[in-house]
C-alpha cells in the first residue's frame, strides 16, 4: 500500500549523482497506519537532512513520531500496514517504495540502528560473535575466519575486554552496558555511513550512560558518520548533537543549531521541555513547571497547532488561529533556526516571561 | 542556598544535639543488612552464596522532610525501600518507626505500622491490577485497614482522586483508559488513602515523559506539604532527587558510600563515586552556555554483590584505589556537612553552582589542563 510512483523513485536515484546533498535526506515523510479505530497519523510532513560526521538529535515525547520516522528510514515498516509518502534518501538511495531486496543491501551496510534494550534487540540463543559474523557476511565476501576475526576487532574497538573470549559468550552473559556496546559493534561492522540510536541509553545507569555517548561520538570520529540520535531526554542531547530536531504530535515543531534550541527557543513546547527538567545544578526552591495536560492522540489529533490545547501562551495569538491553522514551518528569528508557531515574536516572550522560569 | 532548604539543614543539626528534646526521627534505619540466598540447581537446592544486596546500611528519615537515595542499578537502593516497608525480612539490623522496632514484627503486628508506611512504584502499568475499577483500587486499603465506614467509602474515593488532580468521576473507570502520568496519580491516591506517615516512592517518574515527570514531582512536593509526610525517595535520576530532597544517601553495592544535605553532596561531593556519578550527569543548562565540561568516566561496570570486592566496594573502578582500600573497608565518617566512607576522601567541584561560575569554568578550559582522571 506505499504510494509511492515509479517515477519518484527514479528520479531520485538521477539525483543522488551530485555529491551536494546531505547522506541522508528526508523530505516530506508522511507515515500513518491504518488501525480498526482509524487511521494513526504518526508522522505528517517531516523532511530534515543529516550530512556525514553531523549529529542530529531528535527530541520528542512517546508517540511524537520520532522512532516512526526513523524506522522508515530503515524500511522497518511492514508495507501492507503502513501508509507512506514522500521521499527519504540514504547516500542518494531512494527507500520510500524500495523492495526488500534493495533495502537488504542498505540496511546494516548503509544504515544501521542501535535500539533502546539490547537485550530484547540480540538473540538470547546466538552468541554475541555470531551475531556481528551474521551482519558482517551479509554484506562482504569473506570466509567465517576473517568474519570473526572482524567480530573480535569491533568489539575490542567498542571496549569490551578480553574479546576473544567474550565474543563466544552469549548476550545474558553481558551486563546491560556491554550488551549496548555490543550492538554498537554489531552496528558499526560494515563501516555504515549512518547511524541510527534510537533512545540508546535509557535503559542505562548514568555512569554507563556516559561511557556509551563518549562511545558513539568515538565510532563517529573513526568511521565520519552521519549520526541520528533519537531521545526524550534534552539532557542527552545536550552532550551529543550538532543540530536539534523537536517533535510533536508526528511533525517537526522546532529545529536549529543544539546551543540555539537550548539557549533560544522560540516554540512554547520546547520551552515547557526546558521547564520541566530539573538539573543539578538548577534552584530548588522553585517548583517544575510542567507542560499541562496529555500528548494528543494520533487518532485524533488537534485541529490547528497540535500543541494547542497544552499552551498557555495560545491567547496572544490574535482569532484563536491557533486552534484553526496549522503554523507553517517558518524561519525564525535565528539563521539557520525553523519554528512552527503562530506566535509573532516569540523570542521577546522568552527573553520576559519565558527564561526567567526556565533557566 | 534556598530558605526552606536552610530551615530543613537547622532542623537537622538540632536533632542530632538534642535528641531528647525534639523526639525520636520518623524512621530510623540501624545497619541493615538484606542478603538473598543463591540456590544450587539440582534436587537439594543448597545454598551456596549470598547476594548481598544491603549491607549494613543506616539512615535517618524525619518527619515531614525526604531522603533521597541515588545509585546505579543493583546497589540496593530499591532492596532498602522494600525492606523498610516489610515487602522483603531484613537479614539483620533494626528498622525505628517512631522509636519502635519493626524490623521483626510479624503479619500481625505489623498491621497497624502498614498503614502509616505507604509505597509508590516505579511502573504505572505493572502495579495496578487491570481487572480493577480506579475506586477499587483506591478504596481497597481502606477496606482492609477498616479506616472508612461502607457508605462513606465512595466519598472518600473521589476525594483522594481530586486531591491527585484525577477528575473524581473517573472512579468507576479501569487503569487501561488512563495515560501513565494519570496512573501513577493513581498509584499515589492509593497510597494516599490511609494518611501514612512515610511514602517510599521507589523511581515514581522514571517510567514518565519529562513534561509528566514535572507534574508528578510537583504533585509529591504539595502533598507533602500538605498533609507532612515524609518520603523515601528512591531514584536514579540525580537532577530529580536533587530537586525533590533535601538530604541525599549516596550508594553503592549494598552500601552508603555518602550522606549529607543536598548542598553538600551536589557541590562538594568527597567521595570519589559521587563525584563520577555527579559528573556523569549530563547538564542542560551548562551546554547551553557553552562549553561541555570535562568528565571524570568510570571504567567497566558494577561488580557483582554476590562476591563484592574486599575492603573498599569502589576500588576496582577507582582512581584513587591503593593497597589500603583492599585491605580496609573505609568506615562512614562526619566531615563537614556529610558522612563519607573513603580513606581518601576530598573534595571536588564537579557541577558548577551559577552561571558565573560556569563561564568561569569555560573560560578555564581553554587555559588550565583538564581534570585528569584515571
Amino acid at each position: 500500500m506505499t504510494e509511492v510512483l515509479e517515477g519518484t523513485q527514479q528520479g531520485a536515484q538521477a539525483r543522488s549523482s551530485s555529491d551536494t546533498e546531505p547522506f541522508l535526506v528526508v523530505e516530506d515523510l508522511t507515515v500513518q497506519f491504518p488501525t480498526h479505530d482509524g487511521l494513526v497519523q504518526a508522522v505528517s510532513d517531516l523532511s530534515y537532512s543529516v550530512g556525514l560526521g553531523e549529529t542530529l538529535g531528535i527530541v520528542g515525547e512517546s508517540g511524537s513520531g520520532k522512532s516512526v520516522s526513523s524506522m522508515a528510514v530503515l524500511g522497518l515498516h511492514d508495507e501492507k500496514r503502513t501508509r507512506m509518502t514522500g521521499s527519504i534518501r540514504v547516500g542518494g538511495k531512494e527507500v520510500v517504495g524500495a523492495g526488500d531486496h534493495a533495502m537488504r543491501k542498505i540496511r546494516g551496510n548503509d544504515a544501521a540502528m542501535i535500539f533502546q534494550d539490547p537485550l530484547t534487540a540480540l538473540h538470547p540463543f546466538y552468541t554475541i560473535g555470531a551475531q556481528i559474523v551474521e551482519a558482517y557476511r551479509l554484506h562482504n565476501e569473506g570466509n567465517k575466519r576473517t568474519a570473526k576475526r572482524r567480530a573480535v576487532e569491533m568489539l575490542d574497538l567498542v571496549g569490551i575486554p578480553q574479546p576473544d573470549r567474550r565474543v563466544d559468550d552469549f548476550p545474558h552473559q553481558f551486563s546491560g552496558g556491554m550488551r549496548q556496546r555490543a550492538m554498537i559493534a554489531m552496528a558499526m561492522v560494515n563501516n555504515p555511513k549512518l547511524l541510527i540510536a534510537d533512545e540508546p541509553t535509557t535503559a542505562l545507569d548514568v555512569t554507563v550512560q556516559a561511557q556509551i555517548l563518549d562511545l558513539i561520538q568515538k565510532m563517529q570520529k573513526e568511521f565520519g558518520s552521519a549520526v541520528v540520535m533519537i531521545t526524550h531526554d534534552l539532557g542527552v542531547i545536550a552532550e551529543i548533537a550538532d543540530e536539534v530536531l523537536v517533535m510533536y504530535g508526528g511533525r517537526a515543531v522546532e529545529k536549529g543549531s543544539c546551543k540555539q534550541i537550548l539557549t533560544h527557543p522560540e516554540m512554547p513546547y520546547t520551552w515547557g521541555l526546558l521547564g520541566s527538567i530539573a538539573d543539578v545544578t538548577g534552584d530548588t526552591s522553585k517548583p517544575l513547571v510542567p507542560i499541562p495536560g496529555t500528548p494528543p492522540s494520533l487518532l485524533n489529533p488537534p485541529t490547528g497547532c497540535a500543541f494547542h490545547p497544552r499552551c498557555v501562551h495560545k491567547d496572544k495569538v490574535p482569532d484563536g488561529r491557533c486552534n484553526s491553522e496549522l503554523p507553517e514551518l517558518r524561519p525564525g528569528i535565528y539563521a539557520n533556526h525553523l519554528t512552527r508557531c503562530h506566535l509573532p515574536d516569540p523570542d521577546a516572550i522568552y527573553e520576559s516571561e519565558v527564561k526567567e522560569v526556565v533557566m | 542556598m534556598s530558605a526552606p532548604h536552610d530551615a530543613v539543614a537547622d532542623s537537622r543539626t538540632e536533632d542530632a544535639a538534642a535528641p531528647e528534646l525534639s523526639g525520636v526521627p520518623l524512621l530510623e534505619v540501624k545497619d541493615l543488612v538484606k542478603y538473598f540466598p543463591v540456590k544450587s540447581s539440582g534436587l537439594l537446592r543448597r545454598t551456596i552464596g549470598q547476594v548481598q544486596a544491603v549491607d549494613g546500611v543506616s539512615f535517618t528519615v524525619d518527619k515531614g522532610s525526604s531522603l533521597g537515595l541515588v545509585g546505579e542499578s543493583g546497589c540496593g537502593k530499591t532492596t532498602t525501600g522494600r525492606v523498610v516497608t516489610r515487602l522483603y525480612d531484613p537479614t539483620s539490623g533494626t528498622i525505628m518507626f517512631e522509636g519502635n522496632e519493626i524490623g521483626q514484627l510479624n503479619r500481625k503486628q505489623m498491621m497497624p505500622y502498614r498503614r502509616q508506611i505507604q509505597l509508590i512504584f516505579q511502573d504505572p502499568y505493572s502495579s495496578l491490577n487491570p481487572r480493577h475499577t480506579v475506586g477499587t483500587i483506591v478504596g481497597t486499603p481502606m477496606q482492609v485497614h477498616q479506616t472508612v465506614p461502607k457508605n462513606k467509602m465512595l466519598t472518600r474515593v473521589q476525594e483522594l482522586l481530586e486531591t491527585v488532580g484525577l477528575n473524581p468521576e473517573h472512579y468507576n473507570r479501569y487503569p487501561s483508559e488512563f495515560s501513565g502520568g494519570q496512573r501513577q496519580r493513581i498509584g499515589i491516591a492509593r497510597a494516599l488513602a490511609l494518611n501514612p506517615k512515610l511514602i517510599v516512592a521507589d523511581e515514581p517518574v522514571s517510567a514518565l515523559d519529562v513534561s509528566i515527570q514535572a507534574q508528578v514531582v510537583n504533585l509529591l512536593q504539595d502533598l507533602q506539604k500538605q498533609f507532612d509526610i515524609a518520603f523515601l525517595f528512591i531514584a536514579h535520576d540525580l537532577a530529580i532527587v536533587r530537586h525533590f530532597c533535601p538530604r541525599i544517601a549516596v550508594m553503592y553495592l549494598g552500601k552508603i558510600v555518602e550522606v549529607g544535605d543536598r548542598d553538600s553532596i551536589y557541590l562538594t561531593p568527597h567521595h570519589p563515586y559521587t563525584q563520577a556519578l555527579l559528573s556523569s550527569a549530563p547538564d542542560v543548562r551548562q551546554a547551553a552556555i557553552g562549553g561541555r565540561r570535562e568528565r571524570i568516566r568510570l571504567e567497566g561496570d558494577v561488580p557483582s554483590p554476590v562476591n563484592p570486592p574486599s575492603g573498599c566496594r569502589f576500588r576496582t573502578r577507582c582512581w584513587k584505589a591503593q593497597e589500603i582500600c583492599a585491605q580496609e573497608e573505609p568506615p562512614l565518617l562526619q566531615i563537614g556537612g556529610r558522612e563519607v566512607a573513603c580513606h581518601f576522601a576530598e573534595p571536588m567541584q564537579v557541577v558548577a553552582a551559577t552561571e558565573g561560575d560556569i563561564a568561569a569554568q569555560v573560560e578555564d578550559d581553554d587555559r588550565a589542563p583538564k581534570l585528569e582522571v584515571g
